[in-house]
């Protein structure tokens, strides 16, 4: 059977260029290799003090230069969102918003499960999950030996 | 030579007595085995035995040929192999079994992580008791089954393929796994993914990448470049895709009938794209997630990996129905259908949209598409292009929501109540911390980073709330198709075939996510159903597959449709060499793919 070019269905063959997402460019094997994007206007980068906050928020380190470029590479690629315009549109939560969320009776149904829980947990005192002493924050980035200290 | 139809419905050349006894009166001609069956004719001459008519077969015959039937039985579907266990001819501890020893000796792929072989034997023990007594659980009763690691399993360590996670075992089972466990289902173990299901390769996980059994196949070792002459050397396996990948797999090498994945951006169509198998993404809400370690929550679902379409309908039927347990499943009833066999496809409207026809879709990709929509029309179908003018932001909508619920979600992994803890013990916050710098990789690191940066209250309105505008405008953009009379969307599932392992590390986790979850995750933001056929191989002698997206709830039209589209394809079986040493037949003739 002859084929059929799908030019035949997709009139304007190829999608237009303008606004096309911008991908950072990736190897495709097959041999199709995609133009690199164009850069946007110089990314204001991320302040160190912004960083750090980022890490006391998400108890999780950037660990070395690749995890803050990773960070300016996702703002970067967020930033297109921005080219769509979405004057009145409201912010949709989840797609079954049109149904009701229901109630259901307030009855005990389950539970009674200390044993199987706490058996989990590497430290547990009788039923109490133990854990180091709170209500002590996080070293202050001057006094931390972390990347961003260094980079500061 | 006669050709006769044999009883299995293969083709067996049964010999005529051609020349005249030799001395000792038996035919020379013949094999020496046939000999002591040959029955002499009164002119001298010999004809073979005619098969007893009725059961009266031999012991010896009757064992040869359960045994020969177990070793067939892998590469059937879960509905035929469902009813071979019902009429006896194989057993459920047999097929466990074959299972089982099928795993071990495609290691190589690591598409499991864990692999439960008591309580797989025990499970087919329990099932082979109800099969003498006449009383299966169902169609699912003794069928091998295996889950992705990010489904709860109680008893059974759940890792999500992350330090986190390892050595934690789960008190529970999930939702969707108590359903298959309470219908008779045997458990052979929990599959590789990427870690916290982040990616789409199957490539991140601390247990290694999946490697895609197409790698190891006939037809991709025929077309692939030979490196060198030695035939020591490994050929350069390609991905399975992901991040369902160990699912996909598992499923693609026979060593289980179907498998659970999980579906958020495409997780589970895109590895069964590059593996060769159907991939199912049901509606969100249809399906419970209870159990199901979650990645986002508003687009996860759980998906299901099977060999055939009709096997999909039959797992979701098993599978799909409110759950107490999750309050976001509907209330509405869900009835078990068996997809009727379409004939007449001309009331039928499918839809093409133009924007899917995306940046880096190979070109053998797009002859595929476009000769599927050319089958389409051929059928008596409206086939329409349309359009969904927001596709191209889905992929960065997408980004910043996944990466904002995921920076919540994370956020229970603590080290305090389960999983791996840091010995740190200064402060709660200095050991959480600590517990988090040593459980997650660099992916999920990077994620939860990044959506805490659209969390910022300075980014809130700027991003996350952005993004779910935008998301409101892509879900309405497949509304407004679907209410002007188009019945099912076809898309490309991946823009090209499976990459080689080598070339897919060249670039990081998000780029790639970026670029292959594309085609798919439009779907999930929209919460529709959609499903990846197998269509054909491409030159490398890769798999390809094709994406049918549905109307919400609508799983039965989509699963109907997609069921003729395989049947016109007949897309090719694959040809490992590690299941064909165990085939001595074929159980069911293919023909090669008449849609390349």
């Amino acid at each position: 059977m002859r084929v059929l070019s799908l030019g035949r269905w997709l009139r304007a063959g190829r999608v237009p260029p303008r606004g096309r997402v911008r991908l950072n460019s990736g190897h495709r094997h097959s041999g199709h290799r995609p133009q690199a994007p164009p850069q946007g206007p110089a990314q204001q980068k991320v302040s160190v003090e912004v960083l750090d906050h980022l890490e006391h928020l998400a108890l999780v380190d950037f660990r070395d230069s690749e995890g803050v470029e990773r960070l300016q590479k996702a703002i970067q690629f967020a930033d297109q969102l921005h080219e769509v315009n979405t004057d009145g549109v409201e912010p949709m939560d989840s797609v079954l918003e049109d149904r009701c969320l229901y109630l259901r009776e307030d009855d005990v149904t389950e539970g009674n499960c200390t044993k199987e829980l706490l058996e989990n947990a590497r430290e547990t005192v009788e039923e109490y999950f133990v854990a180091p002493p709170g209500n002590i924050p996080l070293l202050k980035l001057e006094e931390q030996n972390t990347y961003l200290q260094g980079s500061k | 030579m006669r050709i006769a139809i044999g009883p299995s419905g293969s083709r067996a050349p049964q010999r005529s007595a051609p020349a005249p006894p030799a001395a000792n009166g038996l035919p020379p001609s013949w094999p020496p085995c046939q000999w002591r069956r040959a029955v002499l004719r009164q002119d001298g001459g010999a004809r073979p035995p005619r098969r007893r008519k009725g059961r009266g077969l031999s012991a010896g015959v009757r064992w040869r040929r359960r045994r020969r039937a177990g070793r067939t039985m892998l590469r059937a579907s879960l509905r035929q192999v469902s009813a071979a266990l019902k009429e006896g001819r194989v057993t459920p501890t047999e097929l466990c079994q074959r299972c089982l020893a099928l795993i071990k000796s495609t290691k190589f792929l690591n598409a499991y992580i864990t692999v439960t072989e008591e309580t797989a034997l025990k499970q087919a023990e329990e099932s082979e008791e109800r099969y003498k007594r006449g009383q299966p659980l169902g169609i699912l009763d003794g069928i091998p089954i295996a889950v992705k690691d990010n489904f709860n399993t109680a008893g059974i360590e759940t890792t999500c393929a992350s330090n986190m996670l390892k050595g934690y075992i789960s008190p529970y089972n999930a939702t969707v796994v108590q359903k298959l466990l309470d219908q008779g289902a045997v458990l052979l173990g929990k599959t590789n993914l990427d870690e916290f299901a982040m990616g789409s390769g199957s490539t991140d996980g601390v247990f290694g990448p999946v490697r895609n059994p197409w790698s190891y196949s006939k037809q991709y070792k025929e077309k692939s470049i030979p490196k060198s002459h030695s035939e020591d050397k490994e050929p350069d396996w390609v991905i399975s895709g992901g991040s369902s990948g160990g699912s996909a797999a598992a499923v693609s090498s026979f060593t289980c009938f179907a498998a659970l994945g999980s579906d958020t951006g495409g997780s589970t169509r895109n590895p069964a794209a590059h593996c060769g198998v159907v991939g199912l993404k049901p509606t969100y809400g249809l399906i419970s997630r209870h159990g199901l370690i979650p990645l986002v929550n508003s687009m996860d679902v759980p998906g299901i990996l099977t060999r055939c379409v009709d096997d999909a309908a039959v797992l979701l039927g098993s599978l799909a129905g409110h759950d107490p347990k999750d309050s976001t499943t509907i209330q509405d009833d869900f009835k078990p259908f068996e997809l009727p066999n379409l004939t007449d496809v001309s009331k039928l409207s499918i839809g093409i949209p133009k924007e899917y026809h995306a940046p880096g879709l190979s070109s053998e990709i797009l002859a595929f598409w476009s000769k599927a929509a050319d089958l389409f029309k051929n059928a008596g179908a409206k086939v329409v292009e349309v359009s969904l003018p927001h596709t191209r932001y889905s992929i960065v909508c997408y980004h910043v929501l996944c990466t904002a619920e995921v920076a919540s979600n994370m956020a229970r992994f603590d080290g305090l109540e389960y999983g791996h803890r840091s010995d740190v013990k200064d402060s709660t916050e200095s050991m959480y911390a600590a517990t988090r710098r040593e459980g997650f990789n660099d992916v999920v690191r990077g994620r939860i980073l990044s959506g805490n940066y659209f969390l910022l209250k300075q980014n809130y309105e700027k991003y996350f709330v952005k993004a779910q505008k935008v998301r409101r405008l892509i879900a309405s953009d497949f509304g407004k198709v679907f209410r002007s009379g188009v019945d099912i969307l076809l898309t490309p599932t991946t823009l090209s075939d499976a990459a080689p392992y080598t070339e897919f590390i060249q670039e990081d986790n998000r780029t790639r996510s970026a670029q292959d979850d594309i085609l798919t995750q439009a779907a999930n933001m929209a919460g529709l159903p959609a499903i990846n056929v197998p269509t054909a191989l491409s030159e490398r002698g890769l798999p390809v597959g094709l994406q049918f997206i549905g109307r919400s709830f609508q799983e039965k039209q989509l699963l109907t449709v997609a069921k003729w589209f395989e049947k016109q394809v007949q897309f090719p079986v694959i040809q490992l060499e590690e299941v064909k040493r165990h085939d001595s037949g074929v159980f069911q003739q293919q023909k090669s793919a008449s849609f390349s």
